[in-house]
């Protein structure tokens, strides 16, 4: 959040350092860039869209997913999973989130919200067909255990952020190419001034220009950084609350079977889901790239963790694994 | 020297502060946790004269079985002890009545026209949540519970449960012998 604003003063106060560098020993009388402008609306204009996204962040990842609240459930499928919310928030020790069906084939489910008092809980439809009463019992332990992490806080203030990044550099985009004439046009008058100050402005300008095109991939970088870890967190508290961990094992078996895509959640909000809903080829991988750019830890070492923990279980009850 | 003495003294000082709202802060989650099960012991209650009502008409011929359900649960709702008995009081009905109604589910699984008909499916769906939130609001007590016996006992914040009065939280058991005792599957007849 702030690493967010401090990059963007970054962006907006170094174009005016160099706008001033290039600019100070300019003939008197022409614009001398004095007054960092650029810096204060830049800088300004982060604080808003962070402030901004902090608040309406849990309402519009739930729009963006086409999420519709069960309130007064309809059918055996939406009445089980109601229940099933009700049981782990008792267990969790939790008050009771929101419920959410996303209209979906594909099988998947995310948390979100401010705080365990605000939060919601979404699963898609596709979910709810193809999970046994405890396997969905394991997922909504998961999404409780990122809830009571406070992690929704975090990622879906990220997922927010990320939106709005994606959409300022595609404006950016624009911009930058529309700028670029104008830049041509201005440089050649300036030719002839080049100072001592020199490779000092075009080594800022480089960094510069640089920091502007990264910008979206530092900021969903982060967003991965941060759910990777909690993903192995919440299997954990999952099941800490069901004391089952094979039940989310075989859940997330079944998740990863049917890995088409799920067309409902787009690119911004895919750290907030239990599975990586764009079917990316990355999350089945352990790497240095896996490691750096999936939003989710492989699946298998997931599912091995659990399965360990669960014949940990076994072992201890004196059973053997079935 | 004196300096020394005095830092010593703000650290420790300092350091007890902050154990002793640590365990009254466990407590009280104790105690919440123990209230919470109270809640879903009340809702189970309150479910049950509905649930005998909508199998009752087609089971007359499993009277012993029903009766035996609201007679735990009548028995359950009596109870209305305080003190240290309470809870074992509370636990032996609870018991009973969880035991009720589990043979009340095996019984209807045996007969596949009950559950065919109508709203059988949605009760039994109603009744495993029950049981559940039961199961797992006893589960966050003993974890809650755990948590605090483990923190008052242990060194140094040994040395304030005193202060914070703090006395070991009794974990919740299976009481009833039958309850614990692992079932008998016989698959030879029929």
């Amino acid at each position: 959040m702030i690493g967010f604003v401090v990059f963007f003063a970054w962006l907006g106060f170094g174009g005016d350092l160099i706008f001033w560098l290039s600019s100070r020993d300019a003939d008197p009388g022409r614009y001398r860039h004095v007054i960092p402008w650029f810096g204060l609306i830049v800088t300004t204009i982060a604080i808003a869209v962070a402030r901004y996204a902090y608040r309406t962040g849990p309402q519009k990842v739930l729009w963006a997913t086409g999420a519709r609240e069960v309130i007064d459930p309809q059918n055996d499928a939406e009445r089980q999973f109601v229940n099933v919310v009700d049981e782990m928030a008792i267990a969790a020790g939790l008050p009771r989130p929101r419920t959410w069906v996303v209209p979906d084939a594909d099988p998947n489910a995310f948390a979100t919200g401010h705080d365990p008092k605000d939060s919601h809980v979404a699963v898609t439809e596709g979910l709810l067909a193809i999970c046994s009463r405890d396997e969905l019992q394991a997922v909504i332990g998961h999404e409780l255990g990122h809830v009571k992490n406070l992690d929704v806080r975090l990622m879906t203030t990220l997922a927010a952020l990320v939106g709005a990044i994606l959409l300022m550099r595609d404006g950016m985009g624009r911009m930058m190419r529309g700028g670029g004439r104008l830049g041509g046009g201005g440089g050649g008058g300036r030719g002839g001034k080049k100072g001592g100050a020199g490779p000092l402005i075009a080594i800022l300008l480089a960094v510069w220009i640089i920091s502007w095109l990264i910008a979206p991939l530092v900021t969903q970088l982060l967003a991965l950084a941060v759910s990777r870890k909690r993903e192995y967190l919440a299997d954990a508290m999952s099941a800490q609350f069901t004391r089952n961990p094979l039940a989310l094992a075989s859940a997330l078996e079944k998740i990863e079977h049917a890995a088409a895509p799920t067309a409902a959640i787009k690119r911004g909000a895919a750290h907030l889901c239990i599975a990586d809903p764009l079917g990316r080829r990355l999350t089945s991988q352990e790497g240095w790239l896996a490691d750096r750019f999936a939003s989710h830890p492989p699946m298998g070492m997931r599912i091995s963790r659990l399965k360990g923990m669960g014949y940990a279980q076994l072992k201890k009850e004196g059973g053997t694994p079935a | 020297m004196g300096w020394v003495l005095l830092i010593l003294i703000v650290v420790v000082g300092l350091w007890m502060v902050g154990a002793y709202n640590g365990l009254i802060a466990l407590k009280n989650q104790t105690f919440n946790a123990f209230k919470q099960i109270d809640v879903q012991l009340k809702r189970r209650h309150d479910l049950i004269p509905n649930l005998v009502n909508a199998v009752k008409g087609a089971m007359d011929f499993e009277k012993s079985t029903l009766e035996a359900v609201i007679q735990a649960r009548n028995q359950a709702v009596k109870v209305n002890a305080s003190g240290p008995e309470a809870m074992k009081q509370i636990s032996q009905a609870e018991n009973a009545l969880s035991s009720a109604l589990s043979r009340l589910m095996v019984v209807v699984e045996r007969y596949p026209d009950l559950k065919a008909t109508g709203n059988i499916g949605q009760l039994q769906e109603e009744l495993t949540s029950t049981e559940n939130k039961v199961s797992f609001a006893r589960q966050l007590y003993n974890d809650t519970a755990t948590q605090y016996n483990t923190k008052q006992q242990q060194f140094p914040t040994s040395l304030v449960a005193g202060l914070a009065k703090a006395q070991p939280a009794e974990l919740w058991e299976i009481e009833d012998q039958a309850e614990r005792a692992v079932p008998k599957v016989d698959l030879t007849s029929r």
